[in-house]
């Protein structure tokens, strides 16, 4: 075991972590931060989305000792400061972007990285930069519908409330 | 959209506030003081006798607590079946020990063999792998056919075959519907696989077992869609611990699609556990893991044979399936291919003679159960694709063909045991082609040839069983429960109401839509009435969300309870206001006196119920409080017509689906904005059996597809945005709220509507083709044009 440091949602926090231990366990069980959550073992689903140094990444995918001194966020840094709803948040509630919660997190944070690359994207942009999120529950039509709106395009012509 | 938030309105769901700011409690996120847990060791291979498992060696290493394997469980019971089918000659099914912990035997790849408990996760597998097990390999039976062959090897040896039941349905019907197949004018035969799938939601399954010594009472945190089900069949059957030294508990739940209805070995198991070492034990599955220990679903390989006279009216049907129930029973398994699929054969036709085979087999693979839909896809898709077979053999519209043979009147018995008490399939039917646009499809097509495309259009239409079910029909049919559900309502003194709740939401948005009939029934706030659901402890029984009977028949529950509320809340205004109660009017959260300007608020009586000073005692009890259980008269039925349009690229048989688009029937709807979302998730599912989706396993019984590198999970460029429309209503004649359900009808209806579109690409493009397996990925439907 290893004392590690980094930033998570702005603040600095120190745990432990054997050589093995992945970030996303770091994250759920050392710093109790679980809405990161663990979907699979083959890094396909990115339900582990977090952003490490404003890059997306999925943390199953790396060691927490690679985070060591990190600037890392995850959904539960993704509120307004006043702890509203931000943006894509809000969207996501107002476009019935999920359902059972499970992919949310990682589909938030997916969308953060995509609307600062791409703050306009396309129906197929967003679907391609999707790739690596499965979501069981929605068909994604609503998570593409949520992400559209986020990016502060008129989604009313898309068929459904 | 109704300005209250009340039935009709579509209201944000609350819960996602707490899923959107990673504040959910889902069961992974609880962790116990003092935990250990536990890594399962499970077989790989698929058949074998056990002869020897080591754990001399394991047991020493660190942080290990304890090892378990079979032998600690031989005098525990079995994990049990919920459902007893009679086969055609009056026999019950063959019904072998299932038990959870290997003994004697492994029957599948992924069946448990030892347990350790240890200190922490990493511990117990390490120490995992340093059990010796000493496996015989016996040859594995995969293939249903060859199965029920003479001499098969057998999956259990106390039973006389690999045959769990030969069921016949309607029996008493099979002469004259094979009278009928001799008379026929013209007789439309497939012969079709429904591919074998994991449902796949995207939490896996947890289990953490708690024992308290002090008072010997145990407590399971599980992710499941039925908790009190859990207690009833884990308590009663395995572990024989009676119900009120008994907790579960299902937190949010992430998904679930029927694989969480079943009482699993792992959840047996950390029960007990914890009670062994005195400490919770807790259990997190891989999705590795998850993929050879969920039960799985459909795997069902059948012929179906539609007789038609010579003005193309359907005059009999008739089928003949094998049913894959892999190694064991699970919890509904026996159910799935017989009274949830039998009795939709009739579909949405008039079809007056019908006969249903299914043979149900065993063999070395993971069991299979209940799949969103369960049984009805599996009628919906032979149904629908041997229609659309006929209708291409005989040179007349598909969708004319339909039309022609559509029940029109209601309600309608069907010559297989169900009566729809209502439905307008034409008018789904008419909706759909002003959804799809069909009239335009010509110049779809003759656009995308332009461009060397070949764009196919399929239609089909569903019916489904929902508001799973009458108790004392389906008891009569062999399951061992009833399928009532139940509710409570309690008024608080300040008149907030909290409602709690046998059904269990898994994604559905329970905490949002049920409170929409309450705040409708008395005439206040939505967010006045809280929802407790998941939770033995503070729920009355109940059995669960599955089926599509959450809003039928737990809604049901908690309007008949609210309804006693609002009765006894009368008594009291009238009281209250020295009228008579029979004046007493409630509307908008007061009770007024007809025709005078008296009234009381809700508020105002529901503090008098809490302090009954001016309040009369002597003919009602003080507090307001009621439970109600509601058992179904009947099944629902919703109903529909699904349209899906594909563009395939004659050059490599690749295709892309265009446009789908659902017009249902569910009845009355409580919030439109989740009904949409349940059909979206429904077609994702659909799309994904009929184009990507496949488990299988080799000849040896290993499973080929046990991770997302190989088992093709819809992406988000797979679908398109879908269009869907539920305006069309028939309300429910005999439940109070008129709903039908909506959670399993997109994986139903949209299976064929993908592969008849398929079929009809490929016709046009001048391929004699008349069916392709699913999945049907491009090899498959490029291998099927070269003939
Ligand atoms: S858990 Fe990281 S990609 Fe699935
Ligand atoms: S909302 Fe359930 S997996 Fe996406």
């Amino acid at each position: 075991m290893t004392e590690l440091s980094m930033t998570v949602n702005g603040k600095t926090v120190t745990g432990k972590a054997e050589g093995r231990t992945l970030l996303v366990t770091f994250l759920r069980e050392e710093l109790k931060l679980t809405g990161t959550h663990v979907g699979c073992d083959t890094s396909q689903c990115g339900a582990c989305q977090v952003h490490v140094n404003g890059q997306p990444v999925k943390s199953c995918t790396m060691f927490a000792a690679e985070a060591e001194g990190a600037d890392v966020r995850t959904i539960e840094g993704m509120a307004n400061a006043d702890g509203s709803l931000s943006v894509i948040q809000q969207a996501f509630q107002d476009h019935h972007g999920l359902q059972c919660g499970f992919c949310t997190p990682g589909m938030v944070m997916t969308t953060a990285a995509l609307l600062k690359e791409n703050p306009k994207p396309t129906e197929a942009e967003v679907r391609e930069y999707l790739e690596g999120n499965i979501c069981r529950c929605t068909g994604y039509h609503n998570i593409v519908k949520s992400i559209m709106a986020a990016s502060g395009q008129d989604v009313s012509a898309i068929a459904a409330e | 959209m109704p300005a209250d938030g009340g039935i009709g309105a579509s209201n944000k769901r609350r819960e996602d506030v707490r899923f959107l700011t990673g504040k959910g409690r889902y069961t992974d996120d609880i962790n116990l003081l003092g935990q250990t847990y536990v890594h399962f060791l499970r077989s790989d291979v698929a058949h074998g006798v056990l002869k020897s498992v080591d754990v001399a060696e394991a047991a020493s290493m660190p942080g290990v607590v304890k090892i378990f394997t079979g032998e600690d469980f031989a005098e525990v019971g079995g994990v049990p079946c919920g459902w007893q089918v009679t086969d055609r000659f009056g026999e019950v099914m063959q019904e072998p020990r299932h038990p959870v912990i290997a003994h004697g035997k492994v029957r599948h790849v992924g069946e448990i063999i030892a347990a350790v408990v240890a200190e922490s996760h990493a511990e117990a597998r390490d120490a995992a792998e340093a059990i010796e097990v000493d496996i015989e390999d016996l040859p594995a039976v995969v293939d249903m056919r060859a199965a029920l062959a003479e001499g098969s090897t057998k999956v259990h040896d106390d039973l006389t075959s690999n045959l769990c039941y030969d069921w016949g349905f309607v029996e008493e019907n099979k002469e004259a519907v094979n009278a009928a197949f001799e008379a026929a004018a013209h007789v439309t035969t497939l012969e079709l696989v429904n591919n074998r799938l994991v449902a796949n939601p995207m939490e896996p399954r947890v289990a953490i077992g708690d024992y308290a010594p002090g008072t010997g009472d145990s407590t399971l945190y599980t992710t499941s869609q039925n908790p009190h089900v859990i207690r009833l069949l884990m308590g009663a059957f395995v572990l024989g611990i009676p119900e009120h030294k008994l907790r579960v508990v299902a937190p949010d739940v992430g998904g679930g699609f029927g694989t969480k209805i079943f009482h699993y070995a792992e959840e047996a198991f950390c029960t007990f556990a914890a009670k062994a070492v005195e400490r919770p034990v807790k259990w997190v599955s891989s999705r590795s893991e998850a993929f050879i220990s969920d039960a799985h679903g459909r795997d069902h390989v059948t012929k179906i044979e539609l007789a038609l006279d010579a003005e193309n009216n359907f005059t009999a049907l008739r089928t003949d399936t094998m049913a894959n129930m892999g190694a064991y029973l699970s919890t509904f398994a026996p159910s799935v291919p017989t009274w949830l699929h039998g009795t939709l054969m009739a579909g949405n036709y008039k079809t007056p003679l019908i006969y249903v085979n299914v043979k149900a087999v065993f063999t070395n693979t993971v069991p299979v159960d209940a799949y969103r839909g369960a049984g009805r896809p599996e009628a919906t898709y032979q149904l629908e694709r041997v229609i659309d077979k006929a209708a291409r053999e005989l040179g007349v519209d598909p969708i004319a063909l339909r039309r022609q043979n559509f029940i029109t009147e209601f309600p309608y018995a069907t010559p297989v045991a169900v009566e729809y008490d209502t439905g307008d399939y034409v008018a789904t039917m008419d909706k759909l082609e002003e959804l799809a646009d069909l009239s335009g499809f010509e110049a779809r097509r003759a656009e995308a040839a332009a461009r060397g495309k070949l764009r196919g259009l399929g239609v089909n239409c569903y019916i489904e069983a929902c508001g799973i079910a009458p108790s004392n029909l389906v008891g009569q049919l062999g399951a061992r429960a009833g399928l009532y559900e139940s509710a409570t309502v309690r008024v608080n003194a300040t008149g907030g109401v909290v409602v709690m709740t046998g059904s269990h939401s898994h994604g559905q948005g329970h905490e949002t839509s049920f409170p929409q009939v309450i705040a409708d029934m008395i005439g206040i706030a939505p967010d006045m009435v809280e929802i407790v659901h998941g939770d033995t402890a503070n729920t009355p029984m109940g059995m669960g969300t599955y089926g599509s009977r959450s809003i039928a028949v737990g809604g049901s529950a908690m309007v008949r309870a609210a309804e006693k509320i609002i009765n006894k809340a009368k008594k009291i205004a009238a009281h209250l206001m020295e009228a008579a109660e029979a004046d007493i009017e409630l509307k908008d959260g007061a009770f007024s006196v007809a025709g005078t300007d008296k009234s009381v608020a809700w508020g105002d009586v529901t503090l008098a119920a809490y302090v009954p000073h001016n309040y009369p005692l002597e003919d009602i009890e003080p507090g307001l409080e009621e439970t109600a259980f509601y058992d179904p008269a009947n099944f629902t039925y919703p109903s529909g017509a699904y349209a899906c349009e594909v563009e395939l690229d004659p050059e490599t048989g690749h295709f892309t689906v265009e446009a789908f688009c659902a017009a249902d029937d569910f009845g009355n709807i409580i919030n439109p904005m989740i009904v949409d979302g349940q059909v979206h998730g429904g077609i994702a599912q659909g799309v994904g059996q009929s184009m990507l989706e496949n488990c299988v396993y080799d000849s040896e019984g290993q499973l080929m597809s046990g991770s997302y590198m190989d088992y093709a999970m819809p992406r988000a460029t797979d679908v398109p945005f879908f269009n869907v429309d539920h305006s069309c209503q028939t309300p429910c004649t005999h439940n109070p709220l008129g709903v039908k359900g909506c959670g399993e009808a997109g994986a139903i209806g949209s299976p064929p509507a993908l592969v008849n579109a398929v079929v009809d690409a490929l016709q046009r493009g001048g391929h004699d083709i008349t069916h392709i397996d699913m999945p049907l990925s491009p090899s498959r439907v490029w291998q099927a044009m070269q003939g």
